[in-house]
C-alpha cells in the first residue's frame, strides 16, 4: 500500500477484497455527513453518555480533592519518600503520555504510509492524544512539591539570575512534552477546521452556527485553499513522526541518563516508543468498541479497523517482549552484580507479583491476537486492550518503584506503598480524560468527515472528455 | 464589469463534472475563477493550474529559526551568562543541547505550517460573498461549486451565464458582493 497512488482504486479494492471494507457500501457524500454530523447537531443526546460523563464528572471532582489537598499540605501525602521519590507520580506520566502517542501514530505515520483505513479512527485517536498529555503534564507540575512556581522550568529573563540546566532530561521534558501538545493541538484543529464549516453549515440553532461559524474562521472549500491546506497537512504529518519518537525517547531519558541499575540502558528508548504505541493503540480500542456500538458507527468503524488495530497491538507487543527479554539478558551479560541483583529483585523480592502479573497482561494474554477468531470478536478485543493497558501500567511501576525501593546500598533500601490520594490522582486523572472525551464526542464530530468522503466512490474524478 | 456582483456560481453534483468544468473555463480563457468542493479535489489543483505554493519554504525557513533560536538560547544561557563549572566539564556541551533544539525546530516549522497555511489563505476571514448563495451551504456536504468571478477580464454577465449554463450545471446563480 506504500505506492498506493500508482494502483487503481477498483484493483487496490479486489487486492483486498478478503478483508471486510473501510466503509460499508451504499454510503453517499450527503448521508456520510448527514450520519457523523448528526451524533453533534440535531440527535437526543444517548441517555448512556449523562451515565458516562456523571461517572467520569465524579471522578474528576475527585482529582480535584486530591490536588487542593496536596496543594495545601505538600507531597508527603503520597507515599513518596527516600528511596522511592517518583513514584506514582512519574508512573502516571509516562503511563498518559505513551497512550496520547497511538493518536499521533495514526493521524501522522499512517497518513504518510497512505493508510486509508486510520480515516475513520484519527480523529478521535487525536483528541484522546490531546486529553492524554493534558493529563500526563499535570503529574510533574504536581509533583513538583510548589506547582505555583512551575514556571522556573521555562527559559525566561529573571531576578534571580538563573536559566534552566539544559543538560538535564528533566527540562528537555518540559520542552518536548510542551511542544508536543501545542504540536497535536494544531493538528487536531487544523483537521477539524473543514468539519467545523459543515457544522456551520448545517447547524439548526443560532448558537451553533455563531460557535462554529468563529471555529471554522471562514473556512469555504476552495480549491485554492485544499491545495495548500494539503500541503500544510502533509508538512504537519512529517513533523509530527519524529516529534513523537522525539517525544517518548526523551521520556526514557529521564530514566535511561541516571546510573541506576534497570535505568541506565541503551535499549530503553526504542522499547519505550513501542510501548507507548502498544497502549495507545489499546486504548483506542478500548475507547473504539463502545463507541461505533453506541453511536451505530458500525459501517465507519468496521471490523477491518479493530483488525488493523489487533495486528499493531501484537506486533509493538512483541517489540515490548522483546525489551523485556534484552533486559533481562543484559543484566546477566553485563556482569555487573547490581544489573542482576536488581533482576533478582524483580523476579523474587518484594514486588514480584507485580513482575509477573506485568508478563501475564502485557506478554502472555495479547498472544490471543495471533487468532483471527479472537480477533474478528469485539469483546475479546475490548478485553485484551484492557489488559494491555493494566499491562503497560504495571510496566512503569516496575521500572520506577522495583529500580527505585532497592539500589547499590542496602542501607538506603527502603520500600513504597501508595497512599489513598495517590489512587484520588490516578482515578481522577482517568476521570478527567473521560470526561473530556465525552465533551468532545458531544461537540465536535468524533469522525473526520471530509476525510471519510474521500473514500467514497463519488470522490473519484471520472471526466468524460479529459 | 457588472457592479455589486461578485461572479457567477454553477453547481455541480459530480466532482467529476466540475473537473470538466473548470478545464473548460480555462481553455475559454478565464483566470480568475475558483471551485468550491466539499473534500480536496487532486485533479482540480492541475484543472485550475494551482501548482505553486510557497508553503513548504516557509515551514523549512521556520524550522530553521526555531532550531537556531533554540540552539542559540542554550549556547548563550549555558556558556556565556550562567556558566557553570560542573567537575571542570566543558561549558560548550553541545550534544546534550541537541534535544531541545530538535524540538524547537518542530516547534517552528509546525507554528509555520499553520500559521502560514491559514496566512496565505486569508484566513480567519468572516465575510465572503460566496456565502450569500444560500446553496453554498451544501458545498461542506455533497456538491461542488464553480464561480468565476467578475474581475476577470473576459467576464460579462450574460455571455458567461450563457458559458456556465452550457457545461450542463444543476444551475447557475449570481453571487452578491
Amino acid at each position: 500500500m506504500a505506492n498506493g497512488t500508482q494502483i487503481p482504486r477498483d484493483e487496490r479494492r479486489s487486492l483486498s477484497s478478503h478483508l471486510p471494507p473501510v466503509v460499508q457500501p451504499g454510503h453517499t457524500m450527503a448521508s456520510v455527513t448527514d450520519k457523523i454530523s448528526s451524533v453533534v447537531l440535531t440527535r437526543q443526546t444517548p441517555r448512556a453518555w449523562f451515565i458516562g460523563l456523571a461517572i467520569s464528572f465524579s471522578l474528576t471532582m475527585l482529582l480535584l480533592v486530591a490536588v487542593t489537598y496536596l496543594l495545601a499540605k505538600g507531597t508527603g501525602i503520597w507515599g513518596v519518600n527516600i528511596p522511592v521519590a517518583w513514584a506514582f507520580a512519574i508512573i502516571n506520566f509516562v503511563w498518559w503520555i505513551g497512550i496520547g502517542h497511538a493518536g499521533t501514530l495514526i493521524s501522522a505515520i499512517l497518513l504518510l504510509l497512505r493508510q486509508e483505513w486510520r480515516t475513520s479512527i484519527n480523529r478521535f485517536a487525536e483528541a484522546m492524544t490531546l486529553f492524554a498529555v493534558a493529563c500526563a503534564g499535570l503529574y510533574p507540575l504536581l509533583h513538583m512539591g510548589r506547582p505555583w512556581l512551575a514556571y522556573w522550568l521555562f527559559p525566561y529573563p529573571n531576578t534571580m539570575g538563573m536559566w534552566p540546566q539544559f543538560r538535564s532530561p528533566l527540562v528537555w521534558d518540559v520542552f518536548a512534552v510542551s511542544t508536543y501538545l501545542l504540536v497535536s493541538l494544531l493538528f487536531w484543529f487544523i483537521g477539524l477546521i473543514p468539519d467545523l464549516a459543515t457544522l456551520r453549515d448545517r447547524s439548526p440553532s443560532r448558537v451553533g452556527r455563531f460557535v462554529y461559524g468563529l471555529l471554522a474562521m471562514g473556512w469555504r472549500g476552495s480549491a485554492r485553499h485544499w491545495h495548500r491546506y494539503e500541503m500544510a497537512y502533509l508538512l504537519l504529518a512529517g513533523l509530527s513522526t519524529p516529534l513523537v519518537v522525539s517525544v517518548h525517547t526523551i521520556v526514557s531519558f529521564d530514566f535511561a541518563v541516571a546510573q541506576l541499575p534497570g535505568w541506565h540502558a541503551t535499549v530503553f528508548p526504542p522499547y519505550f516508543v513501542a510501548g507507548a504505541i502498544y497502549a495507545g493503540f489499546a486504548m483506542v480500542m478500548i475507547l473504539a468498541i463502545p463507541l461505533r456500538r453506541f453511536y451505530g458507527l458500525q459501517d465507519f468503524v468496521t471490523m477491518r479497523h479493530l483488525d488493523n488495530m489487533a495486528r499493531i497491538t501484537l506486533a509493538t507487543g512483541m517489540f515490548v517482549a522483546y525489551g523485556y527479554m534484552m533486559e533481562t539478558f543484559m543484566a546477566w551479560y553485563s556482569g555487573s552484580i547490581f544489573e542482576s541483583a536488581l533482576m533478582t529483585n524483580r523476579f523474587s523480592g518484594p514486588y514480584a507479583a507485580w513482575y509477573w502479573a506485568l508478563l501475564v497482561f502485557n506478554v502472555l494474554i495479547p498472544q490471543a491476537l495471533w487468532f483471527t477468531r479472537v480477533r474478528s470478536s469485539t469483546v475479546a478485543l475490548f478485553l485484551i486492550a484492557v489488559s494491555v493497558s493494566i499491562g503497560m501500567w504495571l510496566e512503569r511501576f516496575i521500572i520506577v518503584v522495583v529500580s527505585l525501593h532497592r539500589d547499590f546500598l542496602p542501607s538506603s533500601w527502603g520500600m513504597y506503598y501508595p497512599t489513598f490520594w495517590d489512587w484520588a490522582m490516578y482515578l481522577g486523572s482517568i476521570g478527567l480524560f473521560f470526561s473530556l472525551l465525552f465533551l468532545f464526542l458531544r461537540f465536535l464530530p468524533m469522525i473526520s468527515i471530509f476525510e471519510m468522503r474521500t473514500l467514497l466512490p463519488g470522490a473519484e474524478v471520472k471526466e468524460e472528455n479529459p | 464589469m457588472s457592479q455589486g456582483v461578485y461572479g457567477l456560481m454553477a453547481e455541480f453534483g459530480d466532482v467529476g463534472e466540475l473537473v470538466t468544468a473548470a478545464r473548460k473555463a480555462r481553455e475559454a480563457g478565464y483566470v480568475h475563477l475558483d471551485a468550491y468542493t466539499p473534500f480536496p479535489v487532486e485533479e482540480l489543483d492541475e484543472a485550475l493550474d494551482l501548482h505553486h505554493t510557497r508553503l513548504p519554504m516557509l515551514v523549512l525557513i521556520g524550522g530553521i529559526i526555531g532550531g537556531l533560536a533554540g540552539f542559540g538560547l542554550q549556547y548563550w544561557t549555558t556558556v556565556i551568562d550562567y556558566p557553570i563549572n560542573v567537575g571542570g566539564r566543558p561549558l560548550f556541551s553541545w550534544p546534550a543541547f541537541i534535544p531541545v533544539t530538535f524540538e524547537c525546530t518542530i516547534l517552528g516549522a509546525g507554528l509555520t505550517a499553520v500559521l502560514g497555511m491559514l496566512g496565505l489563505n486569508g484566513l480567519p476571514q468572516p465575510y465572503h460573498p460566496v456565502f450569500n448563495v444560500p446553496r453554498f451551504a451544501l458545498a461542506s456536504r455533497d456538491r461542488f461549486f464553480l464561480c468565476i468571478e467578475a474581475r476577470d477580464p473576459k467576464f460579462d454577465i450574460d455571455e458567461t451565464w450563457g458559458f456556465l449554463s452550457r457545461l450542463q450545471p444543476r444551475q447557475v446563480s449570481q453571487v452578491d458582493a
